[in-house]
């Protein structure tokens, strides 16, 4: 009896099957809000809807002349470029070297898995002491090597490296969780074959470790960017009296949006940069993809 | 008939008391969620077929809390907010105007402390605070003992030697301060309210549109305030590790002085080992002007508030606000009164940690901000610049009066 | 020659292991110091005392706000674990029009920020009742197109043959995911899981929003309490951030292992 579809057509069913619930998912509740507040950003926003105004395009032309915005946009730039390869390059080191060691490895992976689950709050409080100008114990053993005091996160030049710094090491966690399991992945049998045809390992990690690991690096670095353009939790707590301080220094786009919708009340406004940030991260995204990705299959 | 006319007024009766419920929001602090729930007890006997509800949320996070209800048409009845975003909450559409026949602007004017016309907006009220506070200098005496000074300082001279004397460093790093600097935390008022109106000018025209304080007393103003740190060396920035470091270096005993509101008086007396007292803030000489800081939480009616509800809200109103209550809140929250005669009391003025936070209440000012998250930043983004990146005060206070002014106009327009 | 490698390992791990876990450890030994120690510069308590486990247990509602966290964040856990591994594998193995373009459609959810779709997520809860419930705190969560990227990405990696030897034994394509692909995937599912119930553990911005009364606080909230106006009481965020990390902490463990087993593929041509 001949099947009423064919293969293709039967596999295609099948998958929007499957889609069916999650895409109306998606649309319900990430897809329409975000063309709300795309919609939103043409208006000047009032809480009573009978006096909202329509603007048109005035928010998008006021972003062009604010210089807060500007700050905010190179801020997040200077994160992103700094903070993404330099936790994949790190989470990965780590991952291989806690899988070369063999004993231990359960207290090592918890150790270095810590940061990552320490709340945000108790990692700020921890940091501000830690790097605290006059009392801190990094600039005491600073001191120790004739280094003067630092300033830290109270400084406008240090303040954004300092975050940067502090959000990789708690991304640490999470990076090496991801290349263990991406390593972990990768079928012995590759390695045992490589060895036998005489590779040692540096060929073995780039020739076989570092092209099957692809899809995780490229998992890597899409979401770690699209988180750091999206910055926000640290750089609330670590200066929190002052947030983005000092001088604007740390403040994020994620941030400003935020000050904008519920301190100024300007959620006009607000949506327009989101607008902005979406179109940023969605290029970005659409670059990283089409360069990084490997299709590799042995 | 009897019975049939007996039978109608019951059901009428039972009509005229259905009950109302009225939500009420605010911050979460335990001896002011405590008060309101007592005073709640209080009102609901007073007033049996209304029904208040209080909710409360972190301080941290209040204000996108009510943004969040209040955008989706939700939210409570009755609001607490801060005095200086009522410009902006007014303009979004958050608040409703007190209604005359309650709260009459002439008796508002009359019966409250200057500083609570901060609370109008195009000359109608738009709520009423309990309490107020404002700002003192609070010292730490021992440390003042031992380096050999008798009394606070009156005068700005007399705080800058207090501030020298005090302040120990080693090798390029504090151990002690005389002063604890903070822009973001009083200080920024203290340039724009305190130092700015003793040297003859004042932050914003009368109708609040325009910024004044781009001008010689401006300058005056702002560069006295630097030169604490530049000139004077009585205190640097971020000294003491945390979010309100400078309160909290106080209460270790490793600042001489700080300037701080009276709502912060709790936390000093539970954590203070030390001996410390309160003076009134500094001035330029003896007999020349006074200024303060003044500042309020009040509580504002939202547009949720509509028919009955908005009857019931009133009145819920005015017996938080009255001068039974104030009486009350200052026994148990320990927050002063906005009422003027409630203040008459003589007591008060002689407290010796209240006394010098009343005597000001007089003569303090509650800047009129229109966007108080945004202007504050102005400030300390302008104070930063001077003290972190060496910038010229006179051109940092000139960008700070631009981009202040900027958001006036965007306000404005 | 070998063992030089080996040790260096070591050492670089110990070296590290320090600077990862000196911040936690110092959580932990400020929530073993009285509130009049706070302010003192030493890491060490003088007097460690357990007052404040008491105090946070018993004075506070934070038993409430961990039970409220830990039930949202194990179901959304769950769901996520099933949805976004089916949608992952459905974009990296199954072949239908549009597939990439839904695939960037999915992505593209990723890339507006929470602080905007906080307010349509109210007006929505408002209208259909769900405001203060626990539903109203779940929905947005239970399905999460980073957990889809993910499991896309590693279901990529499984060869295809595996897929059409399981439709030739005769299962229906759902078989195929959840008898064939789906097991093979362990060591991301893991992952996945240990993301989700830290990310969903942690978040505070739309749980504060929707909840409305103190018994529907969940864990960051009701922290967020501690703070107020003029006072922190860092000593007891301390003590409820050290609470607050063992069940991430044994999730992370029961999880891992998993992991660490790996996946041994057996018949596969090398």
């Amino acid at each position: 009896m001949k099947p009423r579809f064919s293969l293709a057509t039967r596999e295609a069913l099948w998958a929007f099957a499957f889609l069916a619930i999650p895409l109306l998912f998606f649309l319900f509740i990430r897809i329409y809000p975000a063309f709300q507040a795309l919609w939103l950003s043409l208006f000047e926003w009032n809480a009573d809807p009978a006096k909202r105004q329509y603007v048109g395009l005035e928010h998008y032309s006021r972003m062009l002349a604010d210089p807060t915005l500007g700050r905010a946009l190179r801020n997040t730039a200077l994160y992103t470029f700094i903070g993404v390869p330099l936790q994949i390059a790190l989470g990965l080191a780590i991952a291989l070297l806690l899988q070369s060691v063999t004993r231990l490895r359960d207290l090592f992976r918890a150790i270095y898995f810590t940061p990552y689950i320490t709340p945000a709050v108790a990692v700020a409080w921890v940091f501000s002491w830690m790097l605290s100008p006059n009392f801190g114990i990094v600039n005491e053993i600073l001191g120790l090597f004739g280094i003067p005091a630092q300033k830290f996160l109270s400084s406008p030049s240090q303040a954004l490296l300092t975050v940067t710094a502090i959000v990789v090491w708690q991304n640490l966690g999470f990076q090496i969780v991801l290349f263990l399991a991406g390593l972990e992945s990768i079928p012995r049998t590759y390695y045992e074959a490589a060895r036998i045809d005489g590779a040692d390992g540096w060929a073995m990690f780039r020739y076989i470790t570092l092209p099957l690991l692809n899809p995780v690096t490229v998992f890597s670095a899409v979401i770690g960017t699209i988180g750091f353009l999206q910055l926000f939790t640290q750089v609330v707590n670590l200066n929190f009296t002052d947030q983005g301080g000092p001088v604007n220094s740390t403040l994020t786009i994620a941030l400003y949006i935020y000050q904008l919708a519920f301190k100024s009340f300007n959620l006009g406004y607000a949506a327009a940069v989101t607008v902005l940030l979406f179109g940023i991260i969605l290029v970005i995204t659409l670059v990283q993809l089409r360069i990084l990705s490997r299709r590799v299959e042995y | 008939m009897k019975r049939l006319i007996a039978a109608a007024l019951l059901v009428l009766g039972l009509a005229s008391a259905q009950q109302i419920t009225i939500t009420y929001w605010q911050y979460d602090f335990k001896s002011k969620v405590d008060t309101i729930n007592e005073l709640i007890q209080q009102f609901q006997a007073q007033n049996p077929n209304i029904k208040v509800v209080q909710q409360t949320f972190p301080y941290d996070a209040y204000q996108q809390k009510v943004a969040s209800a209040v955008s989706a048409g939700q939210g409570p009845d009755v609001v607490n907010l801060y005095y200086g975003w009522i410009p902006t909450w007014v303009k979004a559409g958050y608040l409703q105007p007190l209604p005359e026949d309650a709260f009459s602007t002439k008796s508002m004017d009359a019966d409250f402390i200057p500083m609570v016309q901060a609370a109008k907006v195009g000359g109608k009220y738009y709520g009423v605070p309990t309490a107020v506070r404002s700002l003192a200098l609070f010292y730490n005496k021992d440390l003042f003992k031992a380096a050999g000074i008798n009394t606070p300082p009156r005068t700005w001279e007399e705080f800058y030697a207090a501030g020298k004397k005090l302040t120990v460093k080693q090798g390029d790093r504090y151990t002690q301060i005389g002063y604890g600097i903070s822009p973001d935390g009083q200080d920024h008022n203290v340039v724009r309210e305190v130092l700015l109106r003793q040297a003859g000018g004042r932050p914003y025209s009368d109708d609040n549109k325009k910024v004044l304080y781009n001008s010689p007393e401006g300058l005056k103003a702002f560069r006295t305030y630097t030169d604490w740190v530049k000139k004077y060396d009585i205190g640097v920035p971020s000294f003491f590790p945390g979010n309100n470091g400078y309160r909290d270096g106080f209460i270790a005993g490793k600042i001489g002085m700080i300037i701080d509101g009276s709502f912060a008086i709790g936390t000093i007396k539970n954590g203070a080992k030390f001996n410390w007292g309160v003076a009134e803030l500094p001035i330029d000489r003896l007999g020349a002007r006074k200024a303060n800081f003044g500042s309020f939480w009040l509580h504002g009616l939202s547009p949720q508030a509509t028919g009955a509800k908005r009857d019931a809200a009133i009145k819920f109103l005015q017996f938080i606000t009255s001068a039974e209550t104030e009486k009350v809140w200052l026994d148990k929250v320990g927050e002063l009164p906005a009422r003027r005669a409630v203040l008459k009391d003589p007591k008060l003025a002689t407290d010796p940690v209240y006394g010098p936070f009343v005597i000001s209440l007089s003569y303090a000012r509650a800047t009129p901000f229109v966007d108080e998250t945004a202007q504050r930043t102005v400030m300390v983004n302008a104070i930063n610049r001077v003290l972190l990146e060496n910038a010229d005060p006179d051109a940092s206070l000139k960008q700070a009066a631009a981009e202040d002014q900027k958001i006036l106009d965007q306000f404005w327009k | 020659m070998k063992r030089l490698p080996v040790i260096l390992a070591y050492i670089v791990l110990v070296l590290g292991g320090i600077l990862m876990i000196f911040p936690f450890v110092w959580m932990i030994l400020t929530s073993l110091k009285p509130f009049a120690e706070l302010f003192n510069l030493e890491v060490l308590p003088r007097e460690p005392t357990l007052e404040n486990y008491r105090q946070v247990l018993t004075q506070t509602d934070f038993p409430r706000w961990f039970l409220n966290s830990l039930g949202i964040a194990g179901i959304t856990t769950i769901s996520v674990l099933f949805f976004d591994s089916l949608v992952g594998y459905t974009l990296a193995k199954l072949r239908f029009p549009g597939r990439e373009i839904v695939f960037v459609l999915i992505l593209a959810t990723l890339m507006v920020p929470t602080e905007m779709l906080v307010i349509p997520w109210y007006v929505m809860s408002v209208g259909y009742g769900w405001v203060n419930s626990y539903w109203g705190i779940l929905f947005p969560g239970l399905i999460s197109a980073f957990g889809v990227f993910l499991m896309r990405q590693f279901f990529q990696s499984l060869p295809t043959e595996l897929m059409d030897a399981g439709r030739i034994d005769g299962l229906s394509e759902f078989g195929v995911f959840w008898r064939v692909a789906f097991p093979l995937v362990r060591p991301a599912l893991a992952a996945l899981g240990i993301f989700t119930f830290l990310g969903n553990w942690n978040a505070f911005l739309w749980p504060l929003v929707i909840i409305q009364s103190p018994e529907m606080r969940t864990l960051p909230v009701g922290v967020a309490l501690f703070s107020g106006e003029a006072a922190t009481a860092w000593h007891l965020i301390m003590t409820a951030s050290s609470l607050s990390v063992l069940p991430v902490l044994l999730v992370f463990l029961f999880f891992q292992k998993q992991i660490i087993e790996g996946v041994v593929l057996t018949g596969v041509k090398g």
